[in-house]
């Protein structure tokens, strides 16, 4: 019978790990908290600054509001969602993930959209390339980094060769908009395509050089509030705060787009 | 090394066993779960896809490199480790030891400014015509820096094990020293030597955060397994599950091998 | 071609001079610590010492200290070194074990091999030529550990204490086959045995605290011993005083009385005079034990507290602190001998031999 016990043991302890880890993995609200006004925010990585600047407005407006906000590529904040983290609101950086989560039936209403981007070249300050136009990025001997296709900015990048009929052969394909922003902010790249506010937040370390045919590729932004959220009046609040005139001006003076 | 079950004490008390099976499990139920989720039925085309065998030839090639670079660097390292005696030893093994500890990401961002475009010895090499940013050769680099260590850690403690004993004795016997390492300190330590280069070998598979840094991420020239896992996992979750298990597939049969090949040769005070 | 050594190493207390004569086997008896295997790895070249110089022949082993400095490495001294482990390297056969002195030399592989297997044949162990030796019995391996000391042809063979990790079966066999090794060969050997230094040894140096203490031919050394351990290998009491016309004269007053022995040895500076240091040197035969004070001799009788009782061939060893006595097993039953009892040593005059220290 010793083997049971061993067993029984062992799993007590595998138990109490994973409930360890749960209590890790929480966010600091818990749910009685939920209608004395915490919310937490799952927002793509690009919209650190302008999500970071909005919520202090927010806290600010409403006394005694907690907002926790979570950054990360888009289709891993929709994977998170999906797996059961606990979010309120969600805005992410394409159509196509938030499109996951509608289908899935795992939003409180439909989605509005708020923000848009387009893409840029981004040159290291001194220009090494003479880069001047999306045709100069196909010129041999220049080194462009570009996001893969399977990421956002990556297929936006295709469409755009598409529409302007131009083919690149970059020395690198990155799974994130930020991996290519840091080739071109190092100097090892000569060029990269990222998008207009990243080259905004990237200050003087890069030089954006906006070319006519960005408008093939228009990303759309969309916010909802998740169908879990046991804080849907105060999500409701936000999302009127970001789609609102304060949102707009705050996102348009990092380089967003309106939709 | 036969334990007789019925006849040896042990002097492991049972709640440790319980706690070592809550670790063990630890490590064997997610690699569980990630079975779990393979998408049988297409599980051969998804790894046989060109680009998983790309990424698959690549992450080979490239870790062969890596290895037998930490080989030509590394046993030089654990012998003046091990056996030398300056001033700065010390110091000297925390900074090889380093990358053990430093996040892979940390290690990519120190390679990017030693040896990319602008960095410290990268714009000689421009100058002399060597590109290695975004090449097989960044990728190779980025691997080696990380494996190193694993190859000198072990390398010295099978060193330190051997001792100095037999290369005194070899060296009375009339043996230059370049003979006494090569045909006496090398094959005393060959198992070491072998299970440091089969982690180093693994550690360079596994290479994921100094190689994204530094050498990016192109199919065929820097786009290793492990990136495409993480390349695929935006799209085509199926994909980036097969692509995990065959990655933790060679890395199991890898170690398995290291461990399976017993130490050749016990030295007679042991074996008696 | 006289090997000759001089050197000092402070931390360790070591200062020892030493010369080698060719064909010469020199045994180093010492008790623990003495500071034998600093001196067999500062000839070999795996210590450096603080100062000293030595040589064979012409040639320059090392030359330390102010002035001109000089270090031979040790594979270019010609001096193998044969250790209390055989230490033979466990990737090699026995074989190719004993061909890795002449193969380090330049030799082709299969002279080399030749020249192995002439020295295998030499230690009787032709036969395991092809073992590895994990496959080697202790003694076995040994044999073949002697055998690849000398095929390397050295100069000046350094024995460390070959015996000393050898069962007490195949070290018979061993110290054999070193004697006739050895004949005719310039060695060291490092031993805690006096028959070793009996059999193997032309001359012996008794080493005590990094300082040589007694020096000489293996016989008069063992026969009349002059230091406390050369006195304890050779089984004899030794007692250290002032020469006096009777005997001996210790420090704490007691006078041992026995016949003066004026046979100048190599260290006799002359024949024994009164009031120059001296010792009273007896075998634990000569001394008897009595529970009380002995009647019709006063002479030589002291009283003495037991510390230990061990068996010794067929008697027992009665020790005393320095002194011992060897009585037989039932005088010692009869007497009821115990460690702490306080009897009396009377020493037989006639057999305690007096010369000067």
């Amino acid at each position: 019978m010793s083997i049971t016990r061993k067993a029984v043991a062992a799993l007590f302890v595998t138990g109490a790990l994973a409930a360890g880890l749960a209590g890790c993995a929480g966010t600091p609200g818990t749910p009685g908290a939920a209608g004395s006004g915490t919310l937490t925010v799952f927002a793509a990585a690009s919209l650190k600054a302008t999500f970071t600047t909005l919520v202090a407005e927010f806290e600010g407006k409403n006394p005694g509001t907690k907002v926790v906000l979570s950054f990360a590529g888009s289709s891993d904040l929709a994977t998170q969602i999906t797996q059961g983290a606990p979010a309120d609101v969600f805005a992410s950086a394409d159509t196509k993930n938030m499109a996951k989560l509608s289908d899935a039936k795992l939003l409180d209403g439909t989605a509005s959209n708020f923000a848009t981007n387009v893409l840029t070249i981004a040159v290291p300050p001194a220009n090494p390339a003479s880069i001047s136009s999306f045709a100069d990025l196909a010129k041999p001997g220049v080194k462009v980094v570009v996001c893969a296709s399977q990421v956002p900015c990556g297929a936006a990048t295709d469409a755009v060769e598409k529409a302007t009929g131009t083919t690149l052969t970059p020395v690198s394909e990155e799974s994130s908009v930020t991996d290519v922003l840091g080739k071109v902010t190092s100097g090892e790249a000569d060029a990269g395509l990222v998008y207009v506010t990243d080259v905004k937040g990237a200050g003087d370390k890069v030089k954006g050089i906006p070319f006519a045919q960005s408008d093939q590729a228009v990303n759309t932004y969309p916010i909802a509030t998740v169908g879990s959220s046991k804080n849907k009046e105060l999500a409701a609040a936000f999302i009127a705060l970001v789609t609102g005139s304060e949102g707009r001006k705050t996102l348009g003076d990092a380089g967003f787009g309106t939709p | 090394m036969d334990h007789a079950n019925n006849s040896a004490y042990q002097a492991i008390p049972r709640w440790v066993y319980a706690l070592a099976a809550a670790g063990g499990l630890f490590v064997l139920l997610p690699l569980a779960a990630m079975v779990a989720r393979v998408n049988w039925p297409q599980f051969i085309p998804l790894i046989t896809s060109d680009a998983s065998l790309t990424a698959l030839g690549l992450s080979l090639r490239t870790s062969a490199a890596s290895t037998l670079l930490c080989i030509v660097f590394g046993v030089p390292l654990a012998l003046v480790l091990a056996r030398g005696q300056f001033p700065g030893q010390r110091v000297l093994r925390a900074f090889v030891l380093l990358p053990l500890v430093l996040p892979p990401v940390v290690g990519g961002i120190a390679l990017l400014y030693t040896f990319g475009r602008q960095g410290l010895l990268g714009k000689s090499l421009e100058i002399a015509g060597i590109q290695i940013a975004f090449s097989t050769t960044a990728v190779v680099l980025a691997q080696t820096f990380v494996a190193l260590p694993f190859l000198v850690v072990s390398l010295e403690g099978a060193l330190r094990t051997a001792g100095t004993k037999y290369e005194a004795v070899a060296a009375t016997l009339g043996a230059r020293p370049t003979t006494v390492l090569r045909r006496v300190t090398v094959p005393l330590v060959l198992p070491g030597l072998a299970s440091g280069a089969v982690l180093s070998f693994a550690r360079s598979l596994g290479e994921f955060g100094a190689t994204l840094t530094f050498a990016g991420s192109l199919q065929g020239v820097t786009r290793t397994l492990p990136l495409e896992i993480y390349l695929q996992r935006e799209t085509d979750a199926d994909a980036a599950v097969a692509l995990s298990l065959v990655l933790v597939a060679v890395a199991v049969l890898v170690v398995g091998l290291s461990y399976r090949r017993g130490r050749a040769w016990i030295p007679a005070e042991a074996a008696q | 071609m006289t090997f000759t050594l001089d050197a000092t190493l402070g931390a360790r207390g070591f200062d020892v001079s030493l010369a080698v004569g060719p064909g010469e086997t020199v045994a180093i008896l010492g008790p623990n610590g003495a500071g034998k295997s600093t001196l067999m790895a500062v000839v070999a070249g795996l210590l450096r010492p603080d100062a000293g110089r030595a040589s064979i022949g012409g040639r320059t082993l090392f030359e330390l200290g102010p002035g001109p400095h000089a270090w031979t490495a040790p594979h270019q001294r010609g001096t193998a070194l044969l250790a209390q482990e055989p230490l033979l390297f466990p990737h090699l056969s026995a074989l190719d074990n004993v061909a890795f002195g002449p193969r380090s030399a330049g030799a082709s592989r299969s002279a080399s091999r030749e020249t192995a297997r002439h020295w295998l044949a030499e230690v009787d162990a032709l036969p395991l030529a092809s073992r590895r030796p994990g496959e080697l019995s202790g003694g076995q391996a040994q044999r073949v550990a002697v055998a690849r000391a000398l095929a390397a042809d050295p100069e000046l063979l350094l024995l460390d204490e070959p015996m000393a990790a050898l069962d007490i079966h195949a070290a018979p066999m061993l110290r054999r086959l070193l004697r006739h090794v050895l004949a005719g060969r310039r060695a060291i050997i490092v031993t805690h045995d006096v028959l070793d230094a009996l059999m193997l040894a032309d001359r012996v140096i008794v080493l005590e605290d990094g300082r040589i203490t007694e020096e000489g031919p293996t016989r008069e050394v063992l026969g009349r011993p002059r230091s406390r351990f050369a006195a304890g290998l050779a089984g004899l009491n030794l007692v250290t005083g002032t020469i006096t016309a009777e005997g001996i004269r210790t420090a704490a007053g007691q006078l041992f009385a026995g016949q003066h022995d004026d046979v100048p040895g190599p260290l006799t500076t002359g024949p024994s005079t009164s009031g120059s240091d001296g010792v009273a040197v007896f075998p634990p035969s000569a001394v008897s034990v009595f529970l009380s004070e002995a009647h019709g001799s006063p002479r030589n009788s002291f009283p003495v507290t037991i510390t230990d009782l061990e068996p010794h061939g067929d008697q027992v060893r009665v020790r005393a602190g320095e002194l011992s006595a060897d009585i037989t097993p039932a005088a010692s039953a009869d007497l009821g001998l115990v460690p702490g009892m306080t009897v009396y040593f009377v020493i037989k005059a006639g057999l305690v031999s007096i010369y000067p220290a």
